[in-house]
């Protein structure tokens, strides 16, 4: 059983906001990946396969569908550079490159120490505020090249 | 069109605006108080068609009209919902994000007031998954109108009920399109439905829904509370009311602007924008979002409406402008624009899943230097075939659309990449200092 109780009280309450349970699925499986480890592992999906009644094939299938779901293990923190049209402008190219080396890490891939990951991101919302990442969730805007190492310096 | 009249941001300005108690100082939840005392549903409809206010998610859809396809609770029985789109993912469009953020509870009462329209007994938030925080503020705002009886059984005592549920995304631009938005919804891949069936007679778990943008819903209490006459005095004849302008790129200052539609995108970028950047001069923009056709700067004093941008052969879209100066390289912007269309394509269709591929293998191989002559015929042959109106939604169409317009409007740059063998403006934006 890879799901606590705690979650499983919570999707519990979740379904109840839809007349089919499945419509809790992702938002579910984003708490699963918040409280578990920030991805989503196997056993996770047969958890969740068993609870909405459906073959752990199906979860995998919409999981790895979405983009913000982690399907294996990664760095401890997570960096998402925007590359899209309005943040291109502004340079992103530039943002990419700090990233890199300030974590250490390639794009798509974690860093060997285990504390970061870093990818790149379609557009993310904030085009009037570019170029921009999103850190752990957090985003940070209108970046100059020397806000990268700022934000990411300090993080363990 | 007066020019100088505000409402959408009003309230987003003031100290605690995403608070109830401040909403509520200000007047909030009046209008839905009067509306469900006074205004039959069919009434609220009409207004709201008779305000002629477009959708603001993209198509420009007329509101009222939309609303009217949902089926006579008389003659059909069924749950019906609405989908409120708050995924916002169209590259150049951040709008929907500083309404959610900032003044939650219009979106509610705008959300409840269609809801007493339509006869609805669920809306649906559907966040895109990355918006943390305007999700936050919108589940704390919802949680203050329950308890404050503005949600759920018995709305302000009446005898209207009505949930209201937040929904979070997972970062798939393809769960904006409506279809894959319910799909997404229901717990499945955002697979676009084919259509028909429309969403009024098959929608959320097959029944009726509809679905509309966060700004377009935004514009409902507005227009209860000042009337269909006082929106049609905003904007232009067929484009009325005002309307939220992301503009982004080579500008001094970006920003999301509230200006009337008919606004010329020149006036916008001058008076709000505070022109291009670093005194340069505008190569091309794009008036709302990457779907729409990549345009030359001598269109840069088009009124922004659906009409008039339409007449220079590209669409008004989210209203979100780009604009790149004479340093930007449009094959690159093609390039960068080609991969999220690539990128985000759900693969349904193979003219979609394909084309969209080649043409970001084209555009990159052009902006390399690696490109053939004949590559621009291809990119128009591959754009054919993709649209309009060839696939299951409109994807492939947004994906097509800047293709055909950067080979009418730029062919001298793209032959003069291939010509060169490299691009030719990477000297001269490394020259110059501007990003490489
Ligand atoms: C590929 C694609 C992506 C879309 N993304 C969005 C979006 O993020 N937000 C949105 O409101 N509409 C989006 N739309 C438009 C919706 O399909 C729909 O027309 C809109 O939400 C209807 O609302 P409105 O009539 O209030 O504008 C998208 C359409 C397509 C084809
Ligand atoms: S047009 Fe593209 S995104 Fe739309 S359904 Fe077809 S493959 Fe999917
Ligand atoms: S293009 Fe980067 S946030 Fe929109």
């Amino acid at each position: 059983m890879a799901l606590t109780e705690q979650l499983r009280q919570e999707l519990d309450e979740l379904v109840r906001n839809y007349p089919d349970k499945r419509a809790a699925l992702i938002p579910f499986l984003h708490r699963c990946q918040e409280e578990l480890g920030g991805w989503i592992s196997p056993e996770v999906m047969e958890d969740c396969a068993e609870y909405f009644g459906l073959e752990p094939v199906e979860i995998y299938g919409v999981a790895s569908f979405y983009p913000m779901f982690r399907l294996r293990p990664i760095g401890r923190h997570v960096v998402s550079v925007c590359r899209n049209i309005s943040c291109d402008l502004r340079g992103a190219d530039e943002i990419v490159q700090r990233a890199c080396a300030v974590t250490s890490a390639r794009v798509g891939e974690s860093s060997d120490d285990g504390r970061f990951y870093l990818e790149t991101v379609e557009c993310q919302g904030a085009c009037a505020d570019a170029p921009m990442m999103v850190v752990d969730g957090t985003y940070h805007e209108n970046l100059e090249s020397d806000d990268v190492e700022r934000i990411l310096g300090g993080l363990e | 069109m007066s020019g100088t009249e505000t409402y959408l941001l009003d309230g987003c300005a003031r100290a605690g605006s995403h608070t109830l108690d401040v909403y509520r100082k200000h007047g909030g939840y009046d209008t839905l108080a009067r509306v469900l005392k006074e205004l039959t549903p069919a009434e609220v409809t009409e207004i709201v068609k008779d305000s002629g206010l477009r959708g603001r998610g993209g198509a420009g859809f007329p509101t009222g009209l939309k609303w009217s396809f949902m089926p006579d609770p008389a003659q059909d029985d069924r749950t019906r919902y609405m989908a409120l789109n708050a995924d916002e993912s169209e590259p150049g469009t951040c709008k929907d994000r500083v309404l959610l953020r900032e003044d939650p509870h219009r979106l509610i009462e705008g959300c409840l007031i269609a809801a007493w329209a339509m006869q609805l007994s669920a809306v649906y938030i559907y966040v895109r998954g990355e918006y943390r925080l305007p999700y936050d503020r919108v589940q704390a705002a919802v949680n203050e109108a329950r308890a404050a009886g503005l949600v759920g059984a018995k709305i302000l005592g009446t005898d209207f009920s009505c949930e209201i549920f937040m929904h979070k995304g997972a970062g798939a631009y393809i769960c904006g399109e409506e279809t894959g938005l319910m799909e997404s919804l229901e717990g499945k891949r955002g697979h676009p439905r084919p259509k028909p069936p429309f969403p009024a007679g098959f929608g959320l778990w097959g029944q009726p829904t509809t679905v509309n943008n966060v700004e377009t819903i935004f514009n409902v209490p507005f227009i209860l509370e000042r009337g269909a006459d006082w929106f049609k005095n905003l904007g232009t004849e067929k484009s009325p009311g005002n309307f939220l302008c992301g503009v982004s790129g080579h500008v001094e200052r970006p920003g999301v602007y509230e200006v009337p539609l008919g606004m010329p995108a020149q006036r916008i970028l001058d008076e709000h924008a505070g022109g291009v950047w670093k005194g340069r001069a505008l190569k091309a923009w794009f008036p709302g979002g990457s779907s729409t056709g990549l345009m030359p700067a001598s269109t840069i004093d088009t009124p922004m409406d659906h009409d008039s941008i339409r007449g220079i052969g590209s669409m008004f879209g989210t209203g979100a402008m780009i604009l790149l100066d004479e340093t930007a390289c449009v094959v690159r912007a093609s390039f960068v624009i080609a991969r999220f269309y690539d990128h985000e394509s759900c693969g349904q269709c193979s003219q979609c899943r394909e084309g969209t591929q080649w043409l970001s293998q084209i555009f990159e191989r052009i902006e390399d230097g690696r490109g053939r002559p004949e590559d621009i015929d291809l990119l128009t042959d591959l754009a054919h075939g993709m649209a309009p109106g060839k696939t299951i939604c409109a994807l492939s169409d947004a994906a097509a659309i800047p293709t055909h317009s950067v080979v009418k409007h730029f062919r001298a740059e793209l032959l003069e990449h291939i010509e060169l063998g490299r691009c030719p403006l990477q000297a001269k934006r490394v020259a110059e200092g501007a990003p490489a």
